[in-house]
């Protein structure tokens, strides 16, 4: 990894006819757990350290440009968790109304916060966070043109990325470790099949939506119990093929931004809807300060048979607070609470500037009342957690 | 909103020819007239792009800036589009944010957040907001359309070797900080000379000044320092521009939401 991003280095160094973008950051994360674990060997605390250089080189009056973004993270606890990762390195051609990008990148697709199911693109990974915010670098040919009647995007995504997950030490796993070097697939050409995608977006005035469609490898893995190579219990992952819609729709109506994302997928086990729809009402200037409360409501439900998602039958409500001072601080305080089963999740995230150039975060995440029944969540039910970065920028 | 720091384009009121056709003229008309006529002078600018300097300063003197690349595309019949792109600190460096500014109607309003990729379209009623946590508010630096207040000519005086039109404003738009401003612009060519903002409560707030006015293609005059002075809580706020550049060739397709993920 560390030989490629000197390879990437020179390629784009080499090319400087214009100035050589070069950022990024380094960070420090404390994460502490405050009950004790539910699985051996599971750690109690842990100190890591990443490392996210960027290099960005343009040329052709900026219609060329090439863009490298490498992840690395040391964990001397989580042989998983200890992890490189090309998150970007790509050629973005720019013709008139047309674009191209060639090569690894990441896609956001989608409006809600709670969770993000339209968005299908990039692989989770998982032992960074389970916001599914933190994605691996997708191999892909990604051609996008700009019209009057809207955007159109086509992908061919060349190369599938299996999830991350923790290693036996690790918190926030299932009760068995899974073991990827036995991942199966559906398909016979397995890792190497070729997923394709196409995306509709339009902007009417004060709504904007998309129409997606993805045809390929399933992200979500679903699991078998097997045996390791020592005779160890294992989970075995398996990737399914599977065709998705997709629908997502921001409307702002006033001081109202209405949210909705709704997807139907198929594949040959099963197949089915699931939505995820709210509102954001923000209060400006709160009590004549100059701080802004964002209050989210959403609420996300799928007619699954198979009770597989966490989002089932589930209410969010949450409150962002912008401070609007020099250092930008933020918190944002949600919790998730399943209407069925009452299990609630509860997440705090805050962040500051300190002077120019560092940047402090935080993250509270604690798990409550979890139901017995609730699978993915109940192999997480002790660990709850409270998590410090320090991060330094370039 | 952030767009095209407003102020000097309202500045450049005024129509010369204006006193000598005085009749009957109420201090309203004659404000208005002056707000048109600076719209008029900058009119045709098609395009521009700068760079911008930002620097916060607290009452114990400590420093803390930004720097903002701005790029605005003229709209004939509605207000300008505009780009801001976030070069510092290096925390935010590759935000960036599109602004469709429109008369009384809210603004459209786009945010690219480069850390998850993520576009997003935001609430723009902000507008009384600090802008990065800075004295000027986004109401302060978004584009001057002229029915976004009313108008009234105060009176004429000297500003420093200038002979100035003061006018008061009374915003239009639902939710700005301000009950009214007092603006100075120049009789020369409308440039924006000071502005004094009064809170809601009627009350002396902010003062900005403009000056080392400079001329573009032989007529348009963009100011190379503005400083916000925030008289109730001892801050304030320069912006130092420069890079000017007019007519760069910018299209309708460098202002959309999908190009937002590219804007550099």
């Amino acid at each position: 990894m560390q030989r490629l991003f000197f390879f990437c280095l020179l390629i784009v160094t080499s090319l400087s006819a214009q100035a050589l973008d070069y950022s990024g950051n380094v960070a420090a994360e404390l994460i502490v757990f405050t009950q004790s674990a539910q699985f051996d060997q599971q750690m109690d605390d842990n100190l890591t350290l990443s490392f996210k250089p960027k290099l960005r080189q343009s040329w052709n009056e900026g219609n060329d440009e090439l863009s490298v973004e490498l992840f690395f993270r040391g964990d001397n606890q989580d042989d998983e968790r200890q992890h490189a990762d090309i998150r970007e390195f790509k050629w973005l051609h720019v013709s008139g109304n047309d674009e191209w990008r060639v090569g690894i990148d990441s896609v956001f697709w989608g409006v809600t916060e709670s969770q993000h199911l339209v968005d299908v693109i990039n692989q989770i990974d998982l032992v960074e966070g389970i916001d599914g915010e933190d994605k691996l670098g997708q191999p892909m040919i990604h051609y996008t043109t700009i019209q009057d009647w809207g955007v159109l995007h086509a992908f061919v995504l060349t190369g599938f990325r299996e999830a991350t997950f923790h290693a036996e030490q690790g918190r926030l796993r299932f009760p068995l470790v899974v073991d990827t070097s036995q991942t199966t697939y559906e398909s016979s050409d397995e890792e190497s099949h070729i997923d394709y995608a196409l995306r509709f977006e339009r902007n009417l005035g004060d709504t904007d939506f998309a129409l997606s469609w993805f045809d390929g490898t399933n992200r979500d893995a679903s699991f078998s119990v097997g045996f390791d190579q020592d005779g160890q219990t294992v989970l075995i992952p398996f990737y399914q093929q599977i065709t998705q819609f997709g629908l997502d729709l921001q409307s702002i109506i006033g001081d109202w931004i209405w949210k909705l994302e709704m997807i139907h997928r198929n594949s040959e086990a099963d197949s089915f809807t699931a939505a995820t729809g709210g509102f954001e009402y923000t209060f400006y200037g709160i009590a004549g300060s100059a701080i802004d409360l964002g209050t989210l409501v959403e609420y996300s439900w799928e007619d699954r048979a198979v009770d597989a998602g966490v989002f089932d039958n589930d209410l969010f409500a949450g409150a962002r607070f912008a401070f609007n001072d020099v250092q930008s601080t933020e918190v944002l305080a949600g919790f998730i609470v399943d209407i069925d089963k009452q299990s609630q999740s509860i997440r705090v995230e805050a962040s500051r500037r300190l002077g120019e150039s560092w940047k402090l975060s935080g993250e509270l995440q604690l798990f409550n009342n979890i139901d017995e029944e609730d699978l993915p969540l109940q192999a997480f039910k002790r660990d709850d957690y409270l998590l410090l970065e320090l991060a330094r920028y370039f | 909103m952030l767009s095209k720091y407003s102020i000097k384009k309202v500045l450049m009121v005024i129509l010369l020819g204006m006193p000598l056709v005085v009749m009957a003229q109420t201090a309203e008309q004659k404000g208005l007239q002056i707000a048109k006529d600076a719209k008029a002078y900058d009119a045709g600018f098609v395009d521009f792009t700068a760079n911008m300097l930002m620097t916060l300063m607290n009452k114990k003197g400590d420093t803390s800036s930004r720097e903002i690349r701005i790029k605005t595309l003229e709209v004939t019949g509605d207000g300008d589009k505009s780009m801001s792109i976030f070069d510092q600190p290096a925390d935010v460096k590759g935000t960036a944010m599109l602004t469709y500014s429109h008369g009384l109607e809210p603004d459209d309003q786009w945010l690219y957040l480069p850390a998850i990729k993520r576009v997003k379209r935001i609430s723009s009623r902000n507008k009384s907001g600090p802008f990065m946590g800075s004295e000027f508010a986004f109401e302060d630096l978004g584009s001057q359309e002229i029915e976004k207040y009313s108008y009234k000519l105060l009176r004429e005086e000297a500003c420093g070797e200038m002979q100035c039109y003061v006018l008061e404003r009374v915003p239009a738009y639902q939710y700005s900080g301000y009950k009214r401003q007092h603006v100075w612009i120049d009789k020369q060519a409308y440039r924006l000379i000071k502005a004094d903002f009064y809170d809601r409560k009627d009350e002396m707030l902010k003062t900005l000044t403009s000056e080392d006015y400079q001329q573009s293609l032989g007529h348009y005059w963009r100011p190379g320092k503005m400083q916000m002075v925030n008289h109730q809580n001892g801050k304030s706020t320069t912006l130092i521009w420069s890079n000017y550049a007019f007519k760069t060739g910018l299209s309708e397709n460098d202002f959309k939401s999908q190009t937002l993920k590219r804007a550099r």
